[in-house]
């Protein structure tokens, strides 16, 4: 063969340079480690959600253990985090609710992006009538009156998950369901102009002139192209989630009030906001670490995950 | 004359313009206008014309690529237009297609082994892990890469070196026909010689056949055996390279080619200026397409006969009703 059809010789000098074997996975974590403050969230995060998971074993003290003699009382060595109204110890409560807050936002984030992203990609991939369709269901979801739906559909079904799953695991499907069924629509749309301008592009055109089918094309082409800005949709929507699950319990909806979320505390401290600071900022401020790392982490994923950006 | 490797027939592909409330078609963009030509093994025919004047569109209905409005297009004694969805990915096999701009067709998520190997997969064309590397590494030598850059991902190379990956990803099935479409105009002119000269290379080392478009005349007259020139749609001169090159005559084809620049500033000729501009594709002119802007038209003839591609000389055909 002609030598003029060779490459130039320093690309492939700097290929030799790097030929070490890293597999994306390694690549995307190697970039992950580069955005500082999305590892000191990870970090942050993680050791938050250790804490509510195995804090309960450490902590023994009892959520429900009621003592008039030491109401509204600040922190203290008997109680790091202070007591609420009703003398119950506030740092057992925290990492209790922590448990359930975490979970449902976490939860209902994994819904909401699962469901937008499967009806966005449906939408943008077929032409027609679908599309017309799906996205009528999501005009249709976002003009919806939302709080009055919420009410309708956990008082019909409340009792009879119940029933079914328990009390508490019960209400713990029925409130993530709900939450994340009606935050699907802004991820849907998302994916779908994705989609739109995506599969117009030629490395979609090749694929498919290689023979690959429309869900080859989706999956490995489109698809992870696409989820950038899902990631930063979702990260939001965690935080969206547990304020959502809060409202809940502000109405009587959400868990029971013996049950203890970060929400729930959070508004039954609001009476006191002047005379027990602490009963509100404990809840709040861990309300608001957790959707601050949360939101770095997503920043840090979408960098990661994008190796068109130089790290 | 043997059986053509491809042949297409009277091929037409409008795109609807839809407006309104109802989103009714209110008009159609005649994007190829009934083109027919034929295209035997090991040749190159070089598609040239202005921007949008329909080359494109036809190399992608031949891949299917786009559905044509109507036609037939016979590849080894099969109408593809026929051919239901698993034939069609049987295709895929024989026809592949070289985009122009190397920075949009790579997948930017994809390392350049994924790309590669993506047809090898498709196809079950590799038994074995080992077998699958083996390919894209030989692929990767075949187009002067190496293969230290297979774990690589498409930004970090330059836009000679994506162009490659693009023509060995093209490779990986061993077609029978590429469609290079525009595939060094995107270049730099010093790349561009390699990339033809590659592409060359290949042909001879692979015995493909090539459909070439561009609008660059002189890489084509290099490259191609034969030429067809397309306005509007329509094809209004084919003929061998050399030929075409020498002895135009379709006028449109005497334009283009007087505007070639020649890379000798004593030369002096006469450049032929055409008025006007190109008209929209939605409406086309009546009769001869080229007649709004043709210097030696003759009315009302040309504007209500449309004239057919008639042979003038051994494989020199024009479409003009008063030359040939």
């Amino acid at each position: 063969m002609a030598g003029s059809t060779l490459a130039s010789p320093i690309a492939n000098a700097a290929a030799g340079g790097r030929a070490k074997h890293v597999t994306p996975t390694q690549e995307a974590w190697r970039r992950f480690r580069r955005h500082k403050l999305a590892v000191a969230s990870a970090v942050i995060l993680l050791t938050m959600i250790v804490m509510v998971v195995f804090g309960p074993m450490v902590w023994t003290v009892s959520i429900n253990d009621i003592d008039f003699t030491a109401r509204l009382q600040g922190p203290s060595l008997a109680h790091p985090m202070g007591t609420d109204d009703l003398g119950q110890d506030l740092l057992a409560r925290m990492l209790y609710g922590g448990r359930i807050s975490l979970a449902v936002g976490l939860a209902a984030m994994v819904v909401a992006i699962v469901v937008g992203v499967v009806i966005g990609a449906i939408a943008g991939i077929s032409r027609g009538s679908v599309d017309a369709g799906l996205m009528w269901l999501t005009d249709l979801f976002l003009a919806l009156p939302q709080l009055p739906l919420l009410l309708l559909v956990i008082y019909l079904f409340r009792d009879s998950l119940k029933e079914i799953a328990g009390p508490e695991v019960g209400l713990f499907i029925l409130i993530v369901a709900v939450i994340g069924g009606f935050r699907w629509m802004p991820v849907a749309r998302l994916v779908r102009a994705q989609f739109f301008s995506l599969r117009e592009k030629e490395f979609v055109e090749a694929a498919r002139a290689l023979g690959a089918s429309t869900p080859r094309q989706v999956v490995r082409h489109i698809l992870p192209n696409s989820l950038g800005p899902v990631i930063v949709a979702g990260t939001i929507d965690v935080a969206a989630a547990i304020i959502a699950e809060s409202t809940l319990s502000f109405l009587g909806l959400g868990f029971p009030p013996d049950i203890p979320t970060w929400g729930r505390m959070l508004l039954d401290a609001k009476d006191y906001l002047d005379i027990a600071p602490h009963w509100a900022l404990f809840p709040g401020g861990a309300i608001f670490l957790a959707v601050l790392t949360i939101n770095f982490i997503g920043d840090g994923l979408r960098d990661a995950l994008d190796p068109r950006r130089v790290l | 004359m043997t059986e053509p490797l491809l042949r297409v027939n009277n091929l037409v592909k409008n795109f609807s313009v839809k407006g309104g409330i109802l989103s009714r078609e209110v008009d159609k963009v005649h994007a190829v206008d009934g083109v027919s030509f034929e295209l035997a093994a090991g040749e190159t025919l070089g598609l040239v014309g202005e921007s949008g004047c329909g080359k494109s569109t036809t190399g992608r209905c031949i891949l299917r690529l786009i559905e044509p409005t109507s036609g037939e297009i016979w590849f080894e004694g099969r109408n593809t237009v026929e051919l239901g969805s698993s034939e069609l990915r049987a295709l895929c096999r024989d026809m592949q297609i070289i985009f122009q701009d190397p920075y949009a067709s790579l997948n930017p998520r994809m390392t350049v082994g994924a790309i590669i190997g993506e047809a090898l997969t498709i196809h079950k064309l590799a038994k074995t892990r080992a077998e699958y590397e083996d390919r894209i590494v030989e692929l990767l030598e075949t187009v002067g890469l190496t293969a230290g850059h297979m774990r690589r991902y498409p930004h970090e190379f330059s836009g000679g070196q994506r162009q490659r990956i693009g023509i060995a990803r093209a490779l990986a099935v061993s077609p029978k026909l590429i469609v290079c479409d525009e595939p060094v105009s995107a270049l730099d002119v010093s790349i561009q010689a390699q990339v033809v000269n590659l592409l060359q290379d290949l042909q001879e080392k692979f015995s493909l056949t090539y459909i070439f478009i561009a609008h660059d005349l002189s890489v084509v007259q290099h490259i191609s055996t034969r030429v067809a020139v397309m306005y509007l749609g329509r094809i209004v001169e084919i003929a061998p390279a050399d030929e075409l090159y020498t002895r135009p005559l379709h006028p449109y084809t005497e334009a283009l080619l007087s505007a070639v620049p020649i890379p000798d500033p004593t030369v002096k000729r006469q450049r032929i200026m055409l008025k006007g501009d190109v008209p929209s594709p939605i409406r086309p002119p009546t009769g001869c397409h080229f007649h709004t802007r043709c210097p030696i038209r003759q009315l009302p003839l040309c504007s209500t006969e449309k004239p057919q591609l008639k042979q003038s000389s051994d494989g020199h055909w024009v479409s003009c009703h008063l030359r040939g």
